[in-house]
């Protein structure tokens, strides 16, 4: 457990090292982070406006509320694991990986969460900046927010091993390009990140309900914003639990066969 | 009493299967629906054994399987067929153990973060091989003088010139002290003093910590200055095993006779091959078996100021094997 530890001590120092070297990149990829939740939150506002005040439950200024948390919670779940993952594969770089005697996927993780130690302050002050301008309904309590916090590590834990499983798909296919685009579609839909999703279609909340995308972002935000009763929080809890088990049981058994495979046919 | 050796193979295999198809878009839209697949016999039937603390040149042109072996060694790759086994280890089940006891250093492929100092990267590796922090140092610090890498360590491993960045390469590959090491091609595209220094430091290596150690490399001075014994491969089958002397003598046909004569004016054809010939100085290529006799007939018939007999450079012993080994 303390060598664990030691490594990712010493992978988020490498991370974070690497990450400053490339303060421009940084820069581009903030924006890119802010304005997404920023466009839907101007595009959700003004159509609550328009149509009298209030789609699926949100006003204007309960939009702001859920935008700018989703901004927070889905900068600390969001991974880039596929897009790594293309690039071993087609560069050949992962048997280096695997030459190491340690589970790759510490390494990505330490490397991910060394990302959001230098991007969150940035974040936040994003945050508190869009919380100025567009006036946000936040209801916070102390309860809520013991509860967010939990369901915040969950929605990363979560994330991180699906997205990780999917991204082994880079072991089967050389144009896993594809894939990783109908993953960020269906994460866009049905983690509530295009809408809060009692905007959306009863039928599309249900399939949200089955899927893991939704417990992975719009699950801690609206748990935040007090919008969900006793229970929904106590089955979002049981979903995320679900969730994760499901998740690293698939991760393990993906992952041998994949390294299997990469064993077959060669780096 | 035999000793167990570090390094077994018996019947090695490995056959990738390939899709292939010819060029042009008739051909493109023709393997959407069926794609051709060839077998590539990468290795076919190998087998040997190093003993402990042996340093091996392991030698064969482009495509010959070497990379396809060192891979199926280092735990990369799984066999088609045949027994593999490394420090008593299966290495393609990737042993935790095993892995912390072997490297493989490829000198085309790096393994240090680009963007950070070397020195940064060896203490991630001192986490990933959870190496005890006075082992750790007491290493690195022999690394550092035997490498020479004091100056390198604080610059970030982009601004490392290939040579800088090779030696910090092994450095990293080694701070775990593995007991057996694979080189693939560790002194590709580095000028002569870096390919010099990098082969110093791997006889040093391999004397002070008993590392078995199996290289490869298109520099036959490399193998010359490391390695007693090689093993030749071609298109996966093992053309020879044994000392480099033996090669030579197995696969040379020639000999050199060098003389030394007043001047170039007399024609020596009819004693062999003229090679070259500058002040005197005559090269002439002879068929082995002939050796004896022509120096002989030289010595009696012409003024000879000097007279040697060389074995011809390895390089051309080398790729008259190769040459053998694909007819």
């Amino acid at each position: 457990m303390r060598g664990l530890a030691d490594l990712y001590l010493q992978q988020l120092k490498t991370g974070v090292a690497s990450m400053l070297q490339y303060r421009a990149t940084l820069l581009i990829w903030l924006i890119g982070n802010i304005l997404e939740p920023l466009i839907y939150l101007v595009v959700w506002s003004t159509v609550s406006r328009s149509i009298g005040g209030s789609v699926g439950g949100y006003g204007a200024r309960d939009f702001a509320a859920y935008y700018i948390v989703l901004m927070l919670v889905n900068q600390v779940s969001f991974t880039w694991v596929m897009y790594e993952f293309d690039y071993r594969i087609r560069e050949g770089a992962f048997s280096a990986v695997l030459l190491h005697p340690v589970h790759p996927i510490h390494a990505d993780i330490a490397e991910n969460l060394s990302s959001k130690v230098v991007s969150l302050p940035f974040i936040v002050a994003a945050a508190a900046g869009l919380t100025a301008v567009f006036h946000p309904a936040f209801k916070l309590t102390l309860g809520m927010v013991a509860a967010f916090v939990p369901a915040l590590a969950l929605a990363f834990l979560v994330r991180f091993l699906v997205d990780w499983t999917v991204a082994l798909a880079a072991f089967w296919t050389t144009r896993v390009t594809a894939i990783n685009q109908i993953h960020f579609m269906a994460v866009l839909f049905f983690s509530g990140q295009i809408a809060p999703l009692t905007v959306l279609p009863r039928p599309l909340q249900v399939v949200a309900t089955v899927l893991p995308f939704r417990w992975t972002v719009g699950f801690p935000v609206e748990l935040v914003l007090g919008r969900l009763t006793r229970a929904q929080v106590l089955t979002g809890f049981a979903a995320q639990g679900a969730w994760l088990l499901a998740a690293a049981l698939l991760l393990k058994f993906a992952w041998r066969v994949s390294v299997k495979k990469y064993s077959a046919v060669g780096a | 009493m035999d000793i167990a050796p570090a390094i077994r193979l018996r019947d090695l295999k490995k056959t990738y299967v390939v899709s292939e198809r010819e060029s042009g878009l008739r051909a493109a839209l023709a393997s959407l629906i069926h794609r051709r697949k060839t077998e590539v016999r990468a290795v076919d039937g190998i087998t040997f054994d190093l003993a402990p603390g042996e340093i091996v040149g392991f030698l064969g042109p482009n495509g010959a399987g070497k990379t396809t072996t060192l891979k199926m060694l280092s735990g990369l790759l799984h066999p088609t067929s045949g027994e593999v086994s490394v420090l008593s280890y299966v290495p393609w089940k990737r042993d935790r153990a095993f892995l912390r006891q072997i490297t493989l250093v490829m000198g085309q492929r790096n393994q240090l973060v680009w963007d950070i100092p070397a020195a940064d990267s060896f203490e991630l590796n001192r986490a990933i091989y959870r190496i005890p922090p006075a082992d750790y140092r007491s290493t690195l610090d022999e690394l550092i003088a035997l490498l020479e890498l004091e100056p390198l360590l604080a610059k970030p491993v982009r601004n490392l010139s290939l040579g800088e960045r090779m030696k910090c390469e092994i450095a990293a590959a080694l701070l775990h002290r593995p007991g057996v090491v694979f080189l693939d091609e560790p002194t590709i595209g580095l000028d002569v003093t870096m390919q010099r220094r990098i082969r110093t430091f791997i006889a040093e290596y391999n004397r002070r910590t008993g590392a078995t150690v199996l290289l490869t490399s298109h520099y036959m001075a490399d193998v010359e200055a490391l390695c007693k014994r090689v093993i030749v491969i071609h298109h996966g089958k093992l053309l020879f095993d044994g000392e480099l002397a033996d090669l030579v003598q197995r696969f040379t046909a020639h000999k050199t006779i060098v003389v030394q004569l007043k001047d170039c004016a007399a024609d020596l054809r009819a004693y062999g091959e003229v090679v070259s010939c500058e002040d005197g100085r005559l090269t002439l290529r002879v068929p082995k078996a002939e050796t004896a006799r022509v120096t002989e007939q030289i010595l009696a018939e012409l003024p000879v100021i000097d007279l040697t007999v060389e074995d011809p450079p390895i390089e051309e012993v080398i790729e008259h094997v190769f040459a053998r080994g694909a007819a």
